[in-house]
């Protein structure tokens, strides 16, 4: 383990080191970056240009919503985000090389190209995030402030363990890196918005089978003190940091049993 | 002529080849175009008729959305990466000595690719639509061919902007921020996000007129029976006007650029 983050700390640096060698053009990406995820937050302008309320709620709450999902998304896009290339790895049996290396292949996949560009989502999210903190009207507690942060940062490591599970699926799929794209990207595109625009099937799906919910929807109703979807207890407020445990837990299970089943090409 | 149907056909098989792949993006596509439905069917629902559209009408559309997303490349992902790569190791002198037009050549594989997305990426997730949500499909079967001229248009349109972005790398070399603002501007203004007729003001008034709008506004409203007529004969004007400007712009770039090419070593 300790291991394993200090190869992804060396890794993650030369790639930074790599990065900063063109300025310009990590100055460039990183503002494209930050720009292309700003859209989504545009789309939702520019709803708001012609309504009150979405689905019940106000352009604060939802940024909120969107603040919370984004930021905790665009961390672990920035830890995990590579993760995605996995399938080619194992296509082209440059995933050989990393296994006769002396160090974890679960950091050496993650801090492959590590793209410090990614920040421009992180940003853009804690923009929006400060946004609604500074617009919303809340009674704050100390509970409720405390909570903030940690649904970032639980949030943040169950969307990394998706991109864990996602990639541990590829050594099975291999050109199949979209479907993972469909809970990471699509779970946050999701999470923008309140739970009461979608079927409640979808929201029972990412509640307890892809526990998404727990990213921003429940802790961030609970800072709202909004109901509550499908009636679930607001203790659930809580669960994040014990969800984002399990989470990595099997996630992590799923990248050894991948990996343990994984063939060389044999090029 | 022939020999370009054959690459159009070589373009079209080179993307089926990844059948996992297309499953996958399919997947991708259905799972976004959920989402999306939802978010309209709640905006819809405080603003009925809100941009000229019914509630059917705007679950069609973001329906069409997904299903054309890789057929007219919004948000790019067709020849340009290879291309610019060609421009970038110099390989593109190859190219240049080919008894083949290069614009005519890419335009015919891009084609091909275009055709296998529109039958691979586009059908299933629109057909999943179809099952979920209440969709406006056209009333009188001449519609669907209009519909396919139209996309054909737009996916010409769409070649040519990338065309051009792409030989922009021999001067910048590096294609990577081009292509971001491409995507970018592709995503936003062919009305993938949100129908242009939603944008407030000035805004919504640029991004009709925009060559963007072209790769799905344009299709989305043949689809929908909103251009019959005389403006049907507008909206192939407006896209095929496109496409002969940015097509021949593309000329121009591409005979400016072929004089610039240095062919390194022996």
């Amino acid at each position: 383990m300790v291991d394993g983050l200090r190869a992804y700390g060396l890794i993650a640096v030369m790639w930074m080191r790599s990065t900063m060698t063109y300025r310009a053009s990590f100055a460039m990406t990183a503002f494209g970056n930050f720009v292309g995820n700003s859209f989504d937050f545009v789309v939702i302008l520019v709803m708001f240009a012609h309504v009150e309320t979405l689905g019940g709620y106000t352009l604060p709450e939802i940024a909120l919503l969107y603040g919370a999902a984004g930021t905790a998304f665009g961390l672990a896009d920035l830890a995990m985000g590579s993760m995605d290339r996995l399938g080619r790895r194992v296509r082209d049996g440059t995933l050989d090389t990393l296994l006769v290396r002396p160090a974890s292949v679960l950091a050496q996949v993650a801090a492959d190209r590590f793209a410090l560009r990614r920040l421009g989502r992180i940003t853009q999210g804690l923009l929006v995030l400060g946004y609604a903190l500074f617009a919303l009207d809340i009674a704050w507690t100390p509970l409720k402030a405390a909570l903030v942060p940690v649904m970032v940062v639980s949030g943040a490591a169950i969307f990394a363990s998706l991109f864990v599970a996602g990639a541990a699926f590829q050594f099975v799929a291999q050109d199949a890196a979209e479907v993972q794209n469909s809970f990471t990207y699509g779970g946050n595109t999701l999470l923008q918005y309140p739970p009461t625009l979608f079927a409640k099937d979808l929201v029972r799906g990412v509640t307890f089978v892809v526990p998404l919910a727990f990213v921003n929807w429940l802790p961030a109703l609970y800072v709202l003190g909004r109901p509550y979807p499908l009636d679930l207890p607001r203790a659930l407020a809580f669960a994040p940091p014990f969800v984002a445990a399990v989470c990595c837990a099997l996630a992590g299970i799923a990248w050894r049993a991948g990996l343990r089943s994984y063939r060389s090409t044999g090029s | 002529m022939r020999l370009y149907a054959v690459v159009l056909a070589g373009g079209f098989r080179r993307y089926a080849t990844y059948r996992i792949a297309t499953a996958a993006g399919a997947f991708t596509n259905t799972v976004f175009g959920f989402i999306m439905a939802y978010t309209y069917i709640a905006l819809w629902d405080e603003r009925p008729h809100l941009g000229g559209y019914d509630l059917p009408q705007a679950l069609t559309y973001v329906w069409l959305g997904q299903a054309l997303l890789m057929t007219c490349a919004m948000m790019g992902g067709g020849f340009e990466d290879e291309l610019i790569e060609r421009i970038r190791t110099g390989d593109i002198a190859i190219d240049l000595y080919r008894p083949v037009d290069l614009q005519l050549w890419w335009l015919a594989g891009d084609l091909g690719r275009a055709g296998f997305h529109l039958l691979g990426r586009g059908i299933v997730p629109m057909l999943c639509g179809a099952f979920a949500f209440d969709l406006a499909l056209p009333g009188s079967p001449l519609i669907w061919p209009a519909f396919l001229l139209s996309v054909v248009l737009g996916v010409v349109v769409s070649f040519a902007v990338r065309y051009l972005v792409a030989l922009s790398a021999f001067w910048l070399m590096d294609g990577a921020g081009v292509l971001q603002i491409t995507w970018l501007a592709g995503l936003f203004f062919s009305g993938m996000l949100l129908p242009l007729t939603l944008f407030p003001g000035f805004l919504g008034e640029l991004a009709l007129v925009l060559p963007w709008s072209a790769l799905l506004q344009v299709p989305a409203d043949v689809f929908l029976g909103k251009h019959t007529g005389w403006a049907l004969a507008e909206a192939y004007a407006f896209q095929a006007g496109w496409a002969v400007a940015l097509l021949g712009a593309g000329r121009l770039l591409q005979s400016a650029a072929t004089r610039r090419v240095v062919v390194q070593g022996g």
